[in-house]
């Protein structure tokens, strides 16, 4: 719920990172493909000690809180979605980015189109980015505390059935979970149809 | 200055995501136990509906609860391992520590009982048995209390976590109690359970008490408020109405209230035979 806001942080700063000329750092899209795999217990456990509150950002006393969780699920996110992003952007620019230029654009005012051509692809990573937060339970219940009624999600509420031994429950919320995930990407891709079937389907 | 950004940012996001807002709030870190069986998700609303004060339930097992308390991420503790309890005042953690509930411990088996154990009142007995007939068992290996506790019963019956390590039938799991009695259904072993979580738990399937009434299964749960000079930043003044609530009158009734299948999971402390 709130985790697709974080995916929409973290979308445009992947898109400009990704975009955006690349000054020589080839390092900064092999580092953002290699957290691809981010083990999210890895992200949970590092966050878990950052944010308690005998760490470095225990001040912000955010641990146990929903906005801890958050902040965990985009940075799973953020990875996934940059990584997808750039590599789209970064095949539309070598083909139409010359012809912008030449068409008497910046590099700037050449995001907007370039954007427009990707935009199946932006789709796509922005649907895996939510696939990750919303199937995520490993650093979540980590930095969460799956507290009943204010950090206890879709995926930790099943955790906790099956160890309440309760099967049928979990395995009912894991369907409306699965349902939620399928009805979301069906509605996207339904919206976006039309624009799909234009283009861009060649990879 | 990067500070300030932070805390913004952090107001910020806290904004935005949904949570209970004006009302105040505290941390629990507590055992699995009491919140796997319902005990609190069925007392907790009597509190908060009195006192207006949220309790946030963080259930993580003793050892992980009292280091979270240590870190300073929880206000009050809810556990269950006297040893480590004791441990946690010792270094002047705590402040005072009361006895809220108690039961007992059973040890659960499969129906076809390998080991011909059931229906005995000896739980050290028992033990040897299991392991003379290399009949499975699933340890926590959680740190938690009853981790502890099984630890404590396996010592006496001559075992070591050295020893049991190296052994095929001594499984340990590393989870919850709930995850632990999964995993014994599902490969007929026994294992050590509270005896609330064992009578809420769902999917028996084929277990059974095998041990129970050993005096040495008693498992006393308590709260522990933490000292103020060691955790001034946690909310030790609503952390204390809680627990001091939880040993009045009325929490010891809502305590004693709670039934599963017409059962009597937890007994109040004014009921306690220590």
């Amino acid at each position: 719920m709130a985790t697709a806001l974080a995916t929409a942080v973290a979308l445009p700063g992947g898109t400009a990172l990704a975009i955006y000329p690349f000054r020589g750092r080839r390092w900064v899209v092999v580092l953002i493909n290699a957290l691809f795999g981010l083990p999210p217990v890895v992200v949970g456990l590092i966050l878990y000690l950052a944010l308690s509150h005998s760490g470095p950002l225990g001040f912000l006393e955010l641990l146990f809180t929903p906005a801890a969780m958050v902040i965990a699920q985009a940075i799973l996110a953020i990875p996934i979605i940059a990584a997808l992003v750039h590599r789209a952007g970064e095949r539309a620019w070598a083909r139409y980015g010359d012809e912008l230029i030449c068409d008497g654009a910046s590099r700037l005012q050449a995001i907007p189109p370039i954007l427009a051509i990707i935009r199946a692809e932006l789709l796509t990573a922005v649907l895996a980015g939510f696939g990750r937060t919303i199937s995520e339970v490993g650093a979540v219940i980590l930095v969460g505390g799956n507290i009943r009624g204010l950090t206890r999600t879709m995926t930790t509420a099943i955790a906790l059935q099956t160890s309440q031994g309760d099967l049928p429950l979990a395995l009912a919320l894991g369907a409306v979970l699965v349902g939620i995930s399928i009805s979301v990407s069906a509605t996207v891709f339904a919206l976006a149809g039309p624009a799909r079937a234009a283009g861009s389907d060649e990879v | 200055m990067i500070r300030r950004w932070l805390v913004a940012l952090a107001a910020a996001l806290a904004a935005i995501t949904p949570g209970v807002a004006a009302e105040q709030s505290i941390v629990l870190a507590s055992t699995t136990s009491v919140e796997n069986s319902g005990l609190l998700a069925a007392i907790l609303p009597q509190f908060t509906s009195k006192t207006g004060i949220a309790v946030h339930v963080v259930a993580q097992g003793t050892g992980k609860a009292i280091d979270t308390a240590q870190r300073g991420d929880a206000d009050l503790l809810l556990v269950h391992d006297p040893d480590t309890e004791r441990k946690f005042m010792d270094e002047g953690h705590g402040a005072t520590r009361r006895q809220i509930a108690w039961n007992d411990f059973v040890i659960v088996g499969p129906a076809d009982d390998p080991a011909h154990v059931r229906g005995g009142h000896d739980s050290i007995a028992a033990l040897k048995s299991i392991a003379s007939a290399q009949a499975p068992f699933v340890s926590r290996g959680d740190k938690s209390g009853t981790n502890a506790e099984e630890l404590r019963l396996w010592k006496q019956a001559g075992q070591t976590p050295d020893t049991l390590n190296q052994e095929k039938w001594y499984r340990d799991i590393g989870g919850g109690m709930g995850q632990a009695l999964n995993a014994a259904s599902a490969m007929s072993a026994y294992t050590l359970s509270d005896r609330g979580t064992w009578l809420s738990f769902g999917n028996k399937g084929s277990l059974t008490i095998a041990v129970e009434g050993d005096s040495r299964l008693l498992n006393r749960y308590d709260v522990i408020e933490l000292n103020p000079q060691k955790h001034a930043g946690a909310k030790l003044d609503a952390a204390k109405v809680f627990a001091d609530w939880l040993v009045s009158a009325d929490g010891q009734e809502a305590i004693g209230a709670f039934q599963v299948n017409g059962e009597r999971l937890f007994n109040p402390s004014a009921a306690s035979p220590e």
